[in-house]
């Protein structure tokens, strides 16, 4: 114990510039996510372009942007959906420190959750089986276990009063919001690190879109979270920091508070002021 | 103006005539097999011919309990390797062969599904009786596996690409494996329809008499023996209606009406089974 006070002593007086070392891994480990240099295709179709973009852990990054300006396939780059479709990516993307192409796809996605534009619970599936189809199907087996996740995954969505006495009813007899909040559950209930979401509130009436960001904002404390959204207003409602797509290409990347208020350029203010776009 | 009104509502009333008749015509057949086989098979319809055994010529009554059960078997044989076969074929074709490969494997189970029933038997009979130097339950349940097959696969594949891909990405997103997804997911949300196609694959075999000749052969006493000739429905009607005897005239017809009961027995068991465990709102 002794030995490590001296140490660091020694350190901070002698090398400071050590110090600015361990000051920097620090920040590096604060990133969860860290986008170097990405370009994505659709066969030769370059659809993101030399995408530099670090995502801090337990923050809201929301990715604004016209209809096609790759939003949506920078979301689906980072837990390797892309190649699902048929897309390929060059670059890197680092998870916890480590390339993405490193881990295995089913791994990394255990990792990198994902909730999509349309609610899409599974329709042969009880709401309970819905929450933790991902545990179940990996193997976890143990009942009572089960129930804990989901009770607290349920709780986490703010959706446990309302289905708690029909668990066994099927996903899909529930309203959309609702399903939306299960679909959330349903991506924690795998106990993810990222939390990847392409619009989670378009499809939805105007109070459940509230409860969705409401849920956002709790869920920041134990997820870091990536939300492309087309409404500006949730942009600047629900995170942390914001990057505008455009074209593919990233055109600017700050504090949403800067971004929305302040923006370097005035491509950003045309767009988010909605002049064009 | 009037002269063209009166044309189109009566060329209306000459088209829509048309295909009533054409509806007619589709029905007529299936309501005189019905009315036939119920007014004729009727008679020897009881309790005894589904326990009893067949009796020599001459002798009055009998049933024909050999053949029901044998059917039986054969279906269950036939099944037991035609259904896995042809689900897993429709699951790799919908799922997995979207490729040269997928294409071939597709275009070879048309052409499959294209062969005479008559042709199968034959091959059936050179692959399974020749080596094994005897007819058998098991020859024939290969031969109506083969049979039963292409449909199986076809309808799997369609009923699969029938689900939306949203479900898939959900279960990839999830950290599921790609062939779980497709199991646990994909196919049971498919599964009522694929039940449908099951159905149809069961109720064609199970009318097969062409194929059961050079295999099953056919057998007039009790066996439920899988490596021995054995009796089927289909094969004692082709048999008892083309004999001389009136008396075997008439259970041809009893054989029938109770094939086609056995038919629908199945499909309102698969239609049982395969019920959604949640009422659609």
């Amino acid at each position: 114990m002794h030995n490590t006070i001296n140490t660091i002593n020694t350190i901070n007086t002698i090398q400071p510039e050590l110090t600015s070392k361990v000051i920097k891994e620090k920040v590096k480990k604060n990133i969860v996510v860290d986008v170097k240099n990405l370009a994505a295709y659709f066969g030769k179709t370059k659809v993101l372009k030399e995408i530099n973009l670090p995502v801090p852990r337990n923050k809201i990054l929301a990715i604004i942007g016209p209809s096609g300006c790759g939003k949506s396939t920078f979301l689906r780059c980072i837990n390797r959906m892309h190649e699902v479709v048929g897309g390929t990516m060059t670059g890197e993307i680092l998870f916890d420190g480590k390339h993405i192409m490193k881990y295995d796809p089913v791994q990394l996605r255990r990792k990198i959750g994902m909730v999509f534009q349309k609610p899409n619970p599974f329709p042969t599936m009880s709401i309970f089986n819905n929450v933790v189809a991902g545990l179940r199907l990996n193997g976890v087996r143990n009942k009572k276990k089960l129930s804990v996740i989901v009770e607290q995954s349920l709780k986490q969505v703010a959706l446990w009063d309302e289905v708690k006495d029909s668990l066994q009813d099927s996903g899909i007899n529930i309203s959309g919001g609702q399903q939306q909040r299960l679909c959330i559950a349903r991506a924690i209930a795998v106990q993810p690190e990222v939390i990847l979401m392409d619009e989670p509130a378009s499809a939805l009436d105007p109070i459940s879109t509230a409860k969705i960001e409401e849920l956002l904002y709790e869920l920041k404390k134990n997820y870091t979270i990536v939300i492309v959204t087309h409404n500006m207003q949730q942009a600047a409602r629900v995170s942390d920091l914001t990057a505008f797509l455009y074209m593919g290409e990233l055109i600017e990347f700050d504090k949403t508070s800067k971004i929305f208020t302040n923006p370097a350029l005035k491509q950003t203010e045309d767009y988010i002021s909605g002049r064009f776009g | 103006m009037e002269f063209n009104l009166l044309r189109r509502k009566v060329n209306n009333y000459v088209i829509l005539s048309l295909t009533f008749i054409a509806a007619a015509i589709t029905v007529l057949p299936l309501l005189f097999i019905f009315y036939y086989t119920i007014s004729k098979g009727i008679t020897y319809l009881s309790l005894d011919f589904f326990i009893n055994m067949p009796k020599p010529v001459g002798e009055v009554g009998g049933g024909m309990a050999n053949a029901i059960v044998g059917t039986l078997i054969l279906i269950g044989i036939g099944s037991a390797i035609g259904l896995p076969v042809g689900i897993m074929t429709g699951i790799y074709l919908a799922d997995f062969g979207r490729n040269k490969l997928g294409k071939v494997v597709g275009f070879l189970t048309d052409v499959l599904s294209g062969i005479p029933s008559i042709v199968v038997g034959v091959v059936a009979y050179t692959l399974v009786v020749i080596p094994m130097r005897h007819f058998s339950a098991f020859a024939g349940g290969i031969a109506l596996a083969i049979l039963m097959i292409p449909t199986i696969t076809r309808t799997t594949e369609e009923m699969i690409k029938l689900v939306p891909d949203s479900f898939r990405e959900a279960g990839l997103a999830l950290g599921i494996p790609k062939w779980k997804t497709s199991v646990n997911i994909v196919l049971r949300s498919a599964w009522k329809g694929i039940a449908t196609g099951i159905l149809l694959g069961l109720a064609r075999v199970a009318g097969e008499t062409a194929p059961l000749l050079f295999t099953a052969l056919g057998n007039r006493f009790w066996s439920t023996k899988i490596f021995q000739p054995i009796a089927s429905l289909t094969v004692y009607i082709y048999d008892y209606a083309k004999s001389p005897f009136s008396e075997w005239n008439q259970q041809a017809w009893t054989a029938s009406l109770v094939l086609i009961i056995l038919i629908s027995l199945i499909s309102l068991l698969f239609k049982f089974l395969t019920r959604s465990k949640y009422k659609s709102r």
